[in-house]
């Protein structure tokens, strides 16, 4: 694992987290919506934490993306679950949101579940980049024409 | 609205989330690592090599059905019940298709990590 990958994993949790607290902010703005005013959800688009939110979250899903292409999904689940974490802190700090025991409870849960994954192997699946199995055929075919010239 | 159809309404959410999360992943692994053809190739190349994975949008297309999954739901049932189970039972449902679709050797560290997790978004989410 190089610096630039845990960056990567770093901006998923901080970019998802961070994502979903501008969202939430931004929807306390307005009352809840229904299918009778759901006309509101326009309005909404237009509020400058639901737009911040939506940016984040698109920052999210392109570090998210990014996490797939070179380690498994049963690796980047559990260690970027810290999102849910640094979500819970932030909405005490910034919604003043109440953090309850059991919330407490659920951050030590997942901490220690990151902490199961953060030291195993990244990538255990198959690579299927084309460039890499091209250059793994001619580094199998290079030593058996080394073999038959020799012969 | 019966426990039954809740329970329906979050099997539904937890397949499609996790039809999202491994076609995507299965979709970026073919691809490559999108860091390395960024610098090689450009960040036109990266958009063009992954908006045209017909698995990356069909990954896409499971999302979105999850996200109208959890709408649905949600107004059948209580968020303090559907929100801890989906969210809890798709880390788990994850670890299953990643062994069996991906070929990922989940091995008991992971299935640890998937649990603790698990559990933890389940208490964070209610």
């Amino acid at each position: 694992m190089t610096v630039r990958k845990y960056l990567i994993l770093l901006a998923v949790t901080i970019f998802g987290s961070s994502g979903d607290v501008c969202l939430a902010r931004g929807m306390r703005d307005f009352g809840a919506v229904t299918t009778a005013n759901w006309r509101q959800l326009m309005v909404v688009l237009l509020n400058p934490w639901v737009v911040v939110g939506i940016c984040l979250l698109i920052l999210f899903f392109c570090s998210y993306l990014t996490a797939l292409s070179w380690a498994d999904l049963t690796y980047v689940l559990p260690a970027t679950a810290l999102s849910y974490v640094l979500m819970a802190l932030l909405a005490k700090v910034f919604l003043h949101e109440n953090v309850t025991l059991e919330h407490w409870l659920g951050i030590a849960l997942v901490t220690v579940g990151v902490g199961f994954v953060a030291t195993g192997p990244v990538l255990t699946a198959p690579a299927r980049h084309p460039r890499e199995e091209l250059e793994s055929t001619a580094s199998h075919v290079a030593p058996q024409k080394r073999t038959r010239s020799e012969v | 609205m019966t426990a039954a159809v809740t329970w329906a309404g979050i099997a539904s959410i937890v397949f499609t989330a996790t039809a999202g999360d491994v076609l995507q992943s299965r979709a970026m692994k073919e691809i490559g690592d999108l860091g390395a053809i960024r610098r090689e190739q450009g960040i036109v190349h990266v958009v063009r090599r992954v908006v045209g994975s017909s698995r990356f949008m069909l990954g896409l297309f499971f999302m979105a059905l999850a996200f109208f999954s959890l709408l649905v739901t949600l107004s059948w049932d209580d968020v303090s019940v559907i929100g801890p189970a989906s969210a809890s039972l798709t880390f788990i449902a994850n670890a299953f298709a990643a062994r069996i679709f991906l070929k990922e050797r989940v091995d008991h560290r992971r299935w640890l990590a998937a649990l603790f997790v698990a559990g933890g978004v389940a208490l964070l989410a209610r």
